[in-house]
């Protein structure tokens, strides 16, 4: 009987499901836009397949530079934003351009983000020279604008999406680094962190049970605002004909074929743009949402 | 103090050679520039010999770097396989062009990034504040050359307006430094609002508002002077970012710059050029930010007791 009337005022205090998130898109608009952007921009990339309308890599000559479907009153097109120079309908290549956005800039972040966790630690938990070591590698890392770096090697290397990974991966584990030794640096002396070593604890335990999870929040905020930075390098290095493979569908690569047709193509110039865009946009908010809620001191 | 500038200048050397190193070592991945000098061509095997002792890569490795090194230090960068110009000379020729553009950039950004952040951060929370926010995010959201693209589109190809490319005129620098410093702008608007709001939580800020000085007084001459000095240090460790911005820019809008001079030379494997151009922008870059560093600690002493 208690229990009954419990729920009853609980259902009086609580609101329906649908006034709970009216009430939290209210709150959070800018944290609602990232999510939708972000969950855009993945399903579009997972189910690339199945929703582009065209083959992607198919030319036809015979509808090169078509105009956007909707602008055109003669009826030939037939893509709704339309083609580019070789006749490839462009939302297609857009659809599956976001694969390569999300691929280069996810494994790029999960690469840094081990190797700089794992660097990180080191320096900080066990200090000393290692910690001289690395954060001098780190300080070095820093002070080379990584756009030349990045032109550099991958003019060395050539095209290809496996090396704009690992080139990302290997420049910007500085960032996980110097976050996680600095928070490190500062948990070490924490009361709770002694007892655990007092008590016996191993290294390894300390740092899986007590230390990462305490700067947790911080690596996914900063991951997140690292996957919108690395679709924007990947795109600009591929617009520069040093990134990804121009054979693939990629924004970059597209923004790179569109620029002899700006003036009479505008479509080709405009649209792999937008793409970009939003989907940055939406990992950005997503990330400053995040350290708004997860970072009280930020 | 002096023992902090030197450990400042030491570090600075020792960066600038490991970026030195890199470089020399990534640039003789790129390929054998002496097939591709000859082009199309069959050259004879005593003549493609010929060319690479005059080029000195006959020699290992380690020795083409100790005399590149030994060349740098006196200021001698090589000559340019292609043009046969001492690479210095060609550097100087399109440095003034990237100067004027980083400018233009830096300008454009500080014009609007200052009165968004001082307003957004004042306003905090207000509709004007997320609007800030959100200006300042589609900012950084912005791919440049993109950017760059549409303003092409918009104020070129439909309004005609402004020249698309060219240096000849100052009408020419508008797009481009619109560009760089719109995005640049983003990111400078987000530190001014933080840093403003650090400021503002100050009880010599509450002091001077319960005395009865004017609001935009207490905001100007007490909150954002103070606010301005992170700003500084900010925009000069930014500086690579707009240099490395600025060769991407110069590509939309041919803009005769470093950046054009490096990318035109790795399509044409010439070693000495891409060497010497990335590293000249790399020692700007560095010595800037010592710069920075070293007026930062003179104006806030409390930087010096910190780990150098």
């Amino acid at each position: 009987m208690v229990q009954v009337t419990e729920n009853k005022d609980m259902k009086k205090i609580k609101p329906s499901l649908g006034k709970r998130i009216g009430k939290f898109i209210v709150k959070n608009p800018t944290g609602v836009l990232g999510i939708i952007l972000v969950s855009i921009a993945i399903f579009t990339a997972l189910f690339a397949g199945v929703i582009a309308p065209f083959d992607a890599s198919k030319a036809d000559l015979a509808h090169r530079l078509d105009v956007p479907m909707w602008l055109d009153d003669t009826g030939k097109s037939q893509y709704l934003l339309g083609g580019d120079q070789v006749g490839r309908d462009l939302l297609s290549r857009i659809i599956y351009g976001a694969q390569i956005s999300l691929i280069v800039s996810i494994s790029g972040v999960l690469i840094s983000l081990v190797l700089g966790t794992f660097l990180g630690v080191i320096a900080g938990y066990f200090g000393k020279w290692f910690d001289d070591f690395i954060m001098r590698i780190a300080d070095i890392q820093l002070a080379f604008p990584f756009m030349l770096f990045a032109i550099v090697i991958m003019s060395a290397l050539g095209t290809g999406i496996e090396k704009i990974i690992i080139i990302l991966g290997l420049t910007y584990w500085v960032g996980f680094a110097r976050l996680i030794r600095g928070e490190i640096l500062s948990l070490k002396e924490q009361e709770y962190i002694q007892a655990a070593k007092a008590i016996g604890g191993t290294h390894i335990k300390i740092i899986m049970k007590h230390i990462l999870p305490n700067v947790a929040s911080s690596i996914i905020v900063l991951a997140t605002m690292y996957i919108a930075e690395f679709i924007l390098l990947e795109a600009s290095l591929t617009f520069l004909g040093l990134g990804v493979d121009p054979t693939i569908p990629s924004w970059g690569g597209m923004l790179a074929d569109s620029r002899n047709y700006v003036t009479t193509a505008w479509w080709t110039a405009v649209f792999p743009g937008v793409a970009i865009m939003m989907t940055v946009l939406g990992f950005n908010l997503l990330g400053d949402w995040l350290r708004d809620r997860l970072d009280p001191n930020m | 103090m002096a023992k902090y500038i030197m450990k400042r200048l030491l570090h600075t050397l020792l960066v600038i050679i490991a970026i030195s190193m890199i470089i020399f070592f990534a640039i003789r991945l790129t390929g054998d520039p002496v097939t591709v000098m000859f082009g199309a061509g069959e050259p004879t095997k005593e003549a493609v010999e010929q060319i690479t002792e005059k080029l000195g890569l006959d020699k290992s490795l380690p020795e083409q770097y100790f005399i590149f090194m030994k060349d740098l230090v006196q200021f001698d960068l090589g000559v340019s396989y292609r043009s046969n110009q001492p690479v210095l000379d060609l550097i100087l020729e399109r440095a003034w062009p990237t100067f004027l553009l980083a400018m233009g950039g830096m300008v454009v950004a500080v014009l609007i990034a200052f009165p968004v952040g001082i307003i957004s951060a004042v306003k905090k929370g207000k509709s004007v504040d997320i609007f800030g926010r959100i200006f300042s995010l589609i900012g950084i959201s912005f791919p440049n050359f993109w950017l760059g693209i549409m303003l092409i589109l918009i104020f070129s190809v439909s309004l005609k307006w402004l020249p698309a490319s060219g240096f000849d005129s100052f009408s020419a620098l508008i797009l481009p430094s619109l560009t760089l410093g719109l995005i640049l702008s983003g990111i400078l608007a987000r530190l001014i609002r933080s840093s403003m709001l650090d400021v503002l939580k100050m009880q010599y800020i509450t002091t001077a508002k319960s005395k009865g000085i004017k609001d935009w007084v207490v905001i100007i001459k007490h909150a954002f002077r103070n606010a301005l000095l992170p700003t500084v240090t900010f925009m000069g460790l930014q500086f690579g970012a707009l240099l490395g911005g600025a060769v991407i820019v110069e590509q939309v809008f041919a803009w005769p710059g470093i950046g054009r001079l490096i990318v035109d030379a790795i399509n044409q494997r010439d070693y000495p050029v891409v060497q010497g151009g990335v590293i000249v922008l790399a020692i700007v870059m560095v010595v800037v930010n010592l710069l920075v560093d070293l007026s930062y600690s003179i104006i806030n002493p409390r930087i010096r007791t910190g780990r150098g």
